[in-house]
Order: C-alpha cells, then structure tokens, then sequence
C-alpha cells in the first residue's frame, strides 16, 4: 500500500505514516491559517464527540460515586437529596455475586466463541483464496449476508429455530431419534454463541480476506518454486502476514462479547435459564430501568468499559509482545 | 497459475458448499415462514412451503395497527440515512483536518478518538440516556441520531486514507492558485476521499440499523421506535395475539432485505476500506 511519495522541497512530510508532531519549519502565517482550517475542520465532530462519548462517561463516573437518599415514590434519577457515596456503588456491583456470574458467563462465552469463530473465518478466507474462480464470489456473498441481519432479527430468527413446536431442525433431530433441547440451561449459552457466530464470522473473513489480498503474489509464486504446498502456504506465510487483521477482529470480538445483550434479551422470553444478570449489561439494564437505581447501573456501566479497556489493550500488548515488528 | 488436483477442488467445494447452508439456511427458513399464516407457521415443517401468498402476508404486515410497520421502517431509514451521512462528513472533515494539518496536540486528539474507537457502545448507551434526560433529549428523535453522528472509527480510516491519497503538492497548488482551505477540502479532499466515504457509510449505517440497545434505553413513545424495536414489541404480545408470530416473521424478514442489497451491491466497498483500516491497524 505503500504511496510514491510526493516530494516538495519544503514540507517533508508526504510519506503515508503516521505524521510527526511539526518541526515548524513553515512560517508563522501559514501555521496560523493551517491551525485555523484544521479547528473548524474538527471542531463540529470533536464538539459531538464530547456530548456523545466524553461526557456520558464523566457522567457516568459522576453519578456512580454519588447516590439519591430516596424521599418521595419512584423518580428516576430524581434530584432530591444526591450525596457522595465514594466506592460504595463499585463494591455493591462487584458484591453481587449475580453481577459477578454474568461476567464469568460472558468471559467463558468469549474464551470459546472467540477463537471458534476467528478459526472459521480464516478458514473460510483460506479457501476461498485458494478455490477456482467460479463460485467464489456467491460463496463469499453467502457468508457476508448474517452480517446484514441485525442482531435482534438474527436472534428472534434463531430464536425461531431453536423453539421445539416450530424448529424444523428439533423436529428433523427428533426424526434421526436425536433428542435436542437448544434452550436448556447447560446449552443456551452455546446457542447464543452460535447467534453471534453465524452474524460475525463472515464479516470477520471479509476482513482477513482484504488483507490476504493485499500480500504480494511473487510471494507465493517464490514459495511454491521452492516446493511448498498449500498447507505450507497457509501455515507459514498467510498466517504470519494477516496476523494485523487478525488482532484486529480479535480486539472488536473481545469488545463485543462482553457487550453481549440483545441475543440473550431476545431469547430470554424462550429460555428460562436467562435471566436478569444473565450478561453484565443486562444486569445494568435491569438495574437502571426495572430496579430504579441509576447508580449502581452507573458504576456496572464504568466496569464494563473498564474491562474491555484492559482486556482490549492486554491482547493487543499481549499480540504485539510476540515475534513480528510489522504493522 | 497452476490448477490444484481434482481431489483438493472437490474437498474445497464440498467444504465451502456446507458452510453456505449453514449461513444461509436462517435466510430460507425466514423467506419460507413469511409466506406462511400463523396456524401453518407452527403447524408444518419449516424448510417448506405450505399455502404460500407471500403478497397478502407482507401485505397484512405494512396495514397492520395503522401501518405502524411502515412508521417504523421509515424511522429507521432516517435515523441510519441521516446519521450515516452526517457521521461520515464530519469524520471526513476531522480525518482531513488530522491528516494534511500538523498543529499542536494533533496526535494527542487522535488518541483520545481513537480509544473512543475501543469503548463499547453499550457502556455508554445507559450514561448517555442519564444525560439526555437531563438535557430534555431522551425520547426524542434526537436521542438516537445524534449519537448515530459520531464515528470515530471513522476519523481514523479517513485519517489514514486521506495521508495515503491526497498528495500535499496538490494542496499547495490550490492554494498557489488561491483557494481557501475550505474550498481545499471540499473540492479536492472529498473527491479524492471517496472509496473511504462509502466505507465509513456503509459502517456506520449498519451500525445504526443494527443498533438496538440505545434505541431501547432511549425511547419510549413507539412511534418512534426503529424496525427492531418495533419488532421486538410484537413479539412481546404475540402470547395474547398469536397472529403477531406471522407479523414478526413477516416483518423481519422485509427489513432484512434492503441491507441484504446494500451489501451484497456494495460488497467492493466493504472490502476497499477494511484493506486500508485492517493493513495499517
């Protein structure tokens, strides 16, 4: 992807990496009139940007070391009497043990989910990379389709084909003498992990696929002269060239997972294993709408995004710490 | 390039050929139920057809409780229309400003947007309810297409996009030539940016359209309401009118279609932009 460079005899900086912080070597008027062009550039995304992201979280920091002394009936989030609470919010929701059991739930379903899904999908890249022309972009369409489907319709759908009565898949199971119960307390959560499984995997190829297409094919062509076969070629040097890819669709699956919601909200009607802490977010859910208490909700809120900040930036540290210093 | 033995070409088919019906087989069974009636939904085998008038059913579906279905479809349509586009002007704007502007604290903007990158949109779907209700917003449009407006995933593909593909000599002949930097990028930084528009669209649409938890912390008047959530207050009372299972049914799947289209048309686009966000990740 590398550009020609084009070259100026004043500004040295038209290469396509991440730009250095300026040298000032431009004269002052210029940077002036540069400075004041990127401001009003910036300035409408940036001021949205802090309504929409920077200040819900101070907000929600806020509110969840405060707490509301209750006087009159129900009011959410009602101003009456709102005190400092220090900690207290944080070690109700980590002294929860239902709060605590949703994120060991959603950590179990996304050390399995995870990985089964990123092999799937590189799988699936590899061998569509490898198949004869024809065919290949109506398969690659097929996987990409979930995608387009909404994680609310995915799961009614699912939902729909998981239900004993309706599913054809139980009654086609039930033919072969094979008695399947989808919904079951010990395999719900495996059947939501197939939810997000069947959505993800195929935008997960598309992206690792955008990158195989980027690997030069001299590439190839110089491993197979020296007798590699398409094993080899996977293993040994697709593999090691997508891994950015790879780590990337790593971190937003570890994000997503442990945003997980509207699969088991969906299916929480159907499954009587599910129920209000069934994943952390529902748990904040319930306790913001039905429990009425905001900040709780609040300090589950700031958890949340504190774990899938350490988790995120562990496995990118943990990716980046082993072997290549590409990328 | 050389063709690999048969015996390889036949394992590759058959193993592709399986991952296919599992993909598609949900897309069939919702095409096949949607023609059903709710008595045949429940009363026959689902990967096939019975008594199909696929017309009348989606027909029933748009007229139902006012059209209500068409409200909703239409809410949709303008929460992730209008906040697609708003979403990737502004991050054009900011991804240019980021790329051809050295000023100071640059990169320090960068980082702070690019970690709004790694914030899960769902931690901050509840707070964001708490402010907007102070602020008078919740349970209004506002409410889900603001927040519909901001990518930041989108600053930082056009950042990396526009550093690659808009050449600094050619800002400086503009500006030789005496355009205002204004003029600058929204003559020549859009143009020359527009694979990496479509994609930061494409993103961002189906992000708003798929997104269900704000929609449903946000809103309580359901003429407002987006087709999810719509759908899903269907099925809340399809218990007491079980003539809603056939509406849910019918309805998921005339919302699925039109992104089906988008993405299968667009598909070129998608993997555009994934190249250049994935290879310099």
């Amino acid at each position: 992807m590398s550009r020609t460079a084009v070259t100026r005899p004043r500004a040295p900086r038209a290469h396509a990496r991440p730009a250095r912080p300026p040298h000032g070597r431009r004269p002052g008027r210029t940077r002036t009139r540069h400075t004041r062009a990127a401001a009003v550039l910036l300035l409408p995304f940036l001021a949205l940007f802090v309504l929409c992201f920077l200040a819900p979280l101070g907000y929600a920091v806020y509110q969840s070391v405060h707490r509301t002394h209750r006087t009159g009936p129900l009011g959410l989030g009602g101003h009456p009497t709102e005190t400092f609470a220090g900690l207290d919010n944080y070690a109700q929701a980590l002294g929860d043990p239902t709060f605590l059991s949703g994120f060991g739930r959603v950590l179990l379903f996304g050390a399995v989910q995870i990985p089964l899904m990123i092999v799937l999908a590189t799988a699936l890249a590899l061998l569509l990379e490898s198949a004869s022309a024809r065919g290949v972009p109506f398969f690659r369409t097929a996987f990409f389709l979930p995608y387009g489907v909404p994680g609310v319709i995915a799961s009614l759908l699912w939902g729909f084909l998981y239900v004993p009565g309706i599913s054809p898949l139980v009654e086609i199971a039930g033919h072969l003498g094979v008695q399947i119960d989808f919904l079951a307390r010990d395999t719900v959560l495996w059947s939501l992990a197939n939810i997000v499984t069947w959505q993800f995997t195929g935008y997960n190829m598309l992206v690792l696929i955008a990158q195989l297409k980027a690997v030069p094919p001299e590439l190839y062509e110089a491993a197979r002269i020296d007798g590699a076969n398409a094993w080899h070629l996977a293993r040994h040097i697709k593999i090691p060239l997508i891994r950015p890819a790879l780590v990337l669709t790593g971190v937003f699956s570890i994000i997503g997972t442990l945003q997980l919601f509207a699969e088991p909200m969906v299916l929480r009607p159907l499954a009587s294993a599910i129920d209000s802490g069934y994943t952390p977010n529902l748990h904040a859910y319930s306790e913001a709408f039905t429990g009425d208490n905001p900040h709780l909700a609040a300090a589950e809120a700031v958890l949340l995004a504190l774990v899938a900040c350490v988790l995120s930036f562990g496995f990118l540290r943990l990716t980046a710490g082993r072997g290549t210093d590409r990328g | 390039m050389t063709t690999p033995p048969l015996r390889h070409r036949i394992l590759t088919a058959s193993l592709l050929t399986v991952a296919a019906l599992y993909f598609l087989t949900p897309v069939y069974w919702l095409a096949v139920s949607a023609t059903k009636n709710t008595a045949d939904l429940f009363g026959t085998f689902g990967f096939w057809f019975a008594h199909p008038h696929p017309l009348d059913r989606l027909g029933a579906v748009l007229t139902y409780d006012h059209g209500v279905y068409v409200r909703w479809f239409a809410n949709s349509l303008l929460y992730a229309g209008i906040g697609a586009t708003a979403a990737t002007l502004l991050a054009a704007a900011a991804g240019f400003a980021l790329a051809k502007y050295p000023f100071r604290g640059r990169e320090t903007v960068f980082r702070v947007v690019l970690a709004g990158v790694l914030l899960p949109g769902t931690a901050l779907a509840l707070p964001l309810y708490f402010l907007f209700s102070d602020l008078g917003l919740a349970d209004t449009y506002w409410a889900v297409l603001l927040p519909g407006t901001v990518s930041p995933f989108g600053v930082y593909l056009c950042r990396i996009y526009a550093t690659a593909a808009v050449p600094d000599a050619l800002l400086e002949a503009a500006r030789i030539d005496g355009a205002g930097e204004s003029r600058i990028f929204a003559t020549l930084g859009l143009r020359l940016m527009t694979p990496a528009l479509v994609t930061v669209f494409l993103f961002q649409f189906v992000h708003i359209w798929n997104n269900y938890f704000l929609p449903l912390v946000m809103l309580s008047d359901s003429r407002l309401y987006p087709v999810q959530l719509g759908l899903t207050t269907w099925t809340g009372y399809a218990d007491r009118h079980p003539v809603l299972y056939q509406y849910t049914v019918g309805g998921a799947l005339l919302s699925v279609v039109p992104l089906m289209i988008l993405m299968t048309v667009l598909q070129r686009y998608w993997r555009t932009g994934l190249a250049d966000g994935g290879l310099k990740a």
